[in-house]
């Protein structure tokens, strides 16, 4: 994981979907996740519009659909539930290729598949699309509370920090010659964990020092403030309410 | 394993989001009760420490290999108002940068794995160390099981999540079964790390260690030649934590009895409801019901009989319903409960 | 506000920890304003310790601190940390905002500066260390060198009466080293530097205290102080291998050394 401005899912470029506040976007990107998960699974055509406007965004955004597919690949743990659900289910069974599956599993590993594959991609277009800094003002626009913000963006930024440590002492493990190579090995593994542990909780008091050296008092300053019009409002919300207009449709059809 | 979009129905995912945002909210005034103006440097810290150390991989043999979870480990070490918060940002931040679990599925990863791994570690944490002898053995041994304890329990409430929401019917019974076996599993993996590295910190920092507060003997004040008293630089926060974590335990366990009652009322009250899916009934019931219903509620028991899916149905109300009065109703607890006691100490850095 | 006081006034400081270890026995020492002095002890000798006095965040067992005629206490500790700029050791604990600029507009932000001033002040305070094109980068991909340039703005921004610096020089190659020694000589603010890289306080301070022990063990110019092999020695303290400081004429490093000097 990176800080600041380039996370490793960042895709620096000028696009109007990069220009757009936060806020909107993650309001947006949330509202569609929602619409997604509540359409009737049945309606298929429903999924494949969903994944069509999501291919306009990312054009729009230029991201390229080898990044976005790569990204995608975060899910594989879930695809491999998903395809075990037709074996397990129950229900009718159908005959596919000589081997007998439930209707109601293959169903349930279509709707896991075609919501998941959807809530992924809308959020790589999100993280793609927005730096971190702004994705932390933007849920702090959203009212998340102010301490919990903090708390993510002091994550963020030792992040990095930290996980050099880490590599760190893993260096110098192996420069000592040890290499972990099985169960026996984790007391060593444990011990370099419970430092690494030692070393965050310190350096935690010490932000804190220099925190308060520079008058902090609980709060932090608000330096930054992102606001958005109501034309980059009705921009962002340009992709759920298609994707409402879809879901409902797929709940008449 | 982080659940994604579309795993749990959206009103099963609403309500976890609820009840996620009601822990979380708790663990800010508890934490903030606890460190006070240090809270947002030192959860930040802990919580980058969190994700560092989920990619620490422990090789298990031949080129498998193991990463902790954290939960446990988490709630040991810096309690369980602060462990909620830090593993609740690390899964947010996973949620929104990697898109590692869905964002409408938030609500139900904070809820496994972070409400429930770090509130059950820290219970039977403190209860095994109450009763086991004051020695440092006793605390590596109680985060063993902690630990060990924590995993399956996540499993378990995530099975029970997905009886009540889940999108597809397998068979409720065997996936718990088999959720719980391979989470045991991963538990002893999980449990030996925790307690390793538990063990290591106790050996070098026991006062950081937040579960072992009031084991190590209190320190001792010296005073050289004429000078005055050194002011008590760090008020003992041990009783206010002692009294909070007390009531945090309670809350947690009556939510737990809660839940687990309500979904041994809907295992009973409806087990012919799951296994008569099997009967008869395909894809053309599912459709007239599916022509039937309009809401998103549809979704979950949609391939059933009228009866079955009435059944299931009221279950899940029941179920949501109740999810929701404990949940607020442990907010109401610990807020009433708020004395408006006011520690503020003056920081003082461990080391010259 | 009185400008005749001097900038830093320590009278009978002591300290203990609350284990019982003792840091500070009594220290003694005025800093007046203008004045650019080093901090020299051996490690152990209590330096850090009384650094966190300076603005409040250890509060005396016994003595005053006073800041430009201002007690150190819970009465005015908003003003006394405005006025007393720490730069940390660790560039990487004191830079803990996303970017640069947010970080350097913590300090006056929580002063409650806002808006054109405050990036007037960013801008300024940029340009001092020579970081001004680095504002928008996040402090984790800056060098060392650049990371402790910019720790140094954030506490410039917050315009204080007295700089604190603990070990400047420290992990800093020796260009890195000699530019934020321009940076520091071209700053007209107090500076106390605690440091035991001895050859860096002769060059950038005319003046020095020793801290052994917990208490000031030697106050006067460093080229003289650092001359004094048995005082040295006596207190831990070395010079690099090679290192004389007659051979160096401190008044062709800085003209204001010969203030100092006459004190």
């Amino acid at each position: 994981m990176g800080a600041g401005h380039a996370h490793k899912l960042y895709r620096h470029a000028h696009s109007p979907v990069h220009a757009l506040p936060p806020h909107t976007k993650l309001a947006a990107v949330f509202a569609f996740v929602v619409v997604v998960v509540s359409t009737p699974r049945e309606a298929m055509w429903a999924f494949g519009l969903y994944a069509v406007l999501l291919g306009v965004v990312a054009a729009v955004a230029r991201v390229p659909a080898g990044f976005l597919l790569r990204r995608l690949l975060i899910e594989i743990p879930f695809v491999a539930f998903a395809v075990l659900m037709p074996f397990v289910a129950q229900g009718e069974r159908v005959e596919v290729l000589g081997m007998s599956l439930s209707v109601s599993g293959l169903w349930g590993a279509w709707n896991v598949l075609a919501k998941g594959t959807l809530g992924v991609a809308a959020s790589v277009l999100l993280a793609a699309t927005t730096e971190l800094r702004e994705l932390l003002l933007g849920l702090q626009r959203l009212k998340l509370p102010p301490l919990l913000v903090q708390i993510a963006s002091f994550m963020i930024r030792y992040g990095d920090v930290i996980a050099d440590e880490m590599r760190r002492m893993r260096i110098a493990r192996e420069s000592r010659g040890f290499e972990a190579s099985g169960v026996r090995h984790w007391g060593v593994l444990a011990k370099s964990a419970g430092a690494l542990f030692i070393r965050s909780y310190e350096r935690g008091e010490r932000v804190h020092l220099a925190m308060i050296s520079r008058g902090y008092a609980g709060s932090m300053p608000v330096i930054d403030e992102v606001t958005a019009s109501r034309a980059q409002w009705s921009y962002a919300f340009a992709l759920p309410f298609a994707a409402l207009v879809v879901c409902l449709l797929g709940w008449n059809l | 394993m982080h659940v994604p979009d579309g795993f749990i129905n959206a009103p099963v995912s609403a309500v976890a989001g609820v009840v996620a945002a009601g822990a979380v909210a708790v663990s800010l005034r508890g934490a903030r009760r606890e460190l006070d103006e240090r809270t947002a440097p030192l959860a930040g810290l802990v919580a980058a420490f969190i994700f560092a150390v989920q990619m620490l991989n422990f090789p298990v043999a031949a080129g498998t290999s193991g990463h902790l979870l954290g939960g446990a480990l988490a709630a040991i070490l810096v309690g369980p108002y602060t462990g909620v918060l830090c593993v609740s940002v690390v899964l947010l931040m996973q949620g929104i940068l990697f898109a590692d679990g869905g964002l409408t599925a938030l609500g139900v990863n904070i809820s496994v794995m972070a409400v429930v791994t770090v509130v059950v570690a820290y219970a039977v944490f403190r209860g095994l160390v109450k009763v086991l002898p004051k020695k440092r053995p006793s605390v590596t041994a109680s985060a063993f099981i902690a630990a060990l304890l924590s995993v399956p329990a996540a499993a378990a409430v995530f099975t029970l999540v997905y009886a009540v929401g889940g999108t597809t019917d397998v068979p409720i019974g065997s996936v718990l079964t088999a959720m719980v076996g391979v989470h045991t599993l991963i538990g002893m993996g999980e449990a030996a790390i925790t307690a390793l590295t538990v063990g290591a910190v106790i050996a070098v920092r026991p006062d950081l260690v937040y579960g072992a507060r009031g084991l190590t003997a209190p320190l001792k004040l010296r005073v050289n030649g004429e000078l005055v008293d050194a002011p008590a630089a760090r008020p003992e926060p041990v009783a206010v934590a002692a009294r909070s974590s007390r009531k945090f335990l309670l809350a947690g366990l009556g939510v737990s009895l809660l839940l687990a009652g309500v979904v041994s009322f809907y295992a009973s009250a409806d087990p012919d409801g799951l296994e008569k899916v099997a009967a008869d009934k395909g894809i053309d019931a599912k459709a007239e019901d599916h022509a039937a219903a309009d809401s998103p509620l549809a979704d979950y028991g949609v391939e059933g009989l009228t009866n079955s899916r009435l059944s299931g149905g009221l279950a899940g109300v029941i179920g949501v319903g109740v999810t929701i009065v404990a949940g607020t109703g442990v907010f109401w607890a610990v807020r009433k409960r708020r004395t408006g006691e006011d520690c503020s100490p003056t920081s003082v850095p461990e080391n010259v | 506000m009185d400008f005749a006081a001097p900038s830093l006034e320590v009278a009978g400081l002591a300290f203990a920890y609350p284990d019982g270890h003792q840091a500070l026995f009594g220290v003694d020492f005025s800093i007046g304003r203008g004045e650019r002095v080093a901090l020299l002890g051996p490690n152990g000798a209590g330096k850090t310790t009384l650094v966190l006095h300076l603005n409040g965040i250890l509060t005396a067992g016994a003595g005053t601190v006073t800041v430009a005629g201002l007690p150190v206490g819970k009465r005015h500790m908003a003003e006394i940390r405005r006025k007393v700029g720490i730069v940390f050791q660790d560039p990487d604990d004191q830079l803990f905002m996303p970017t640069v600029r947010e970080d350097v507009a913590f300090g006056p932000a929580a002063a409650g500066v806002k808006g054109a001033e405050l990036e007037a002040r960013v801008d300024r305070a940029l340009e001092q260390v020579g970081m001004a094109g680095f504002k928008e980068r996040p402090p984790h991909h800056l060098s060392f060198g650049q990371r402790r340039r910019v720790a140094v703005a954030t506490v410039l921004a917050m315009e204080p009466e007295i700089l604190v610096l603990d070990e400047p020089s420290s992990n800093l190659d020796p260009a890195s080293r000699r530019e934020l020694a321009d940076i520091l000589r071209s700053l007209d603010v107090t500076v106390l530097m605690v440091t035991h890289d001895l050859p860096y306080a002769l060059e950038l301070c005319p003046r020095s205290l020793i801290l052994s022990e917990g208490v000031i063990a030697a106050d006067g110019a460093t080229g003289a102080l650092l001359g004094d092999d048995e005082l040295m020695r006596a207190h831990r303290l070395e010079l690099p291998f090679g290192f004389d400081p007659r051979s160096v004429d401190p008044r062709s490093v800085d003209p204001r050394s010969v203030r100092a000097v006459e004190r």
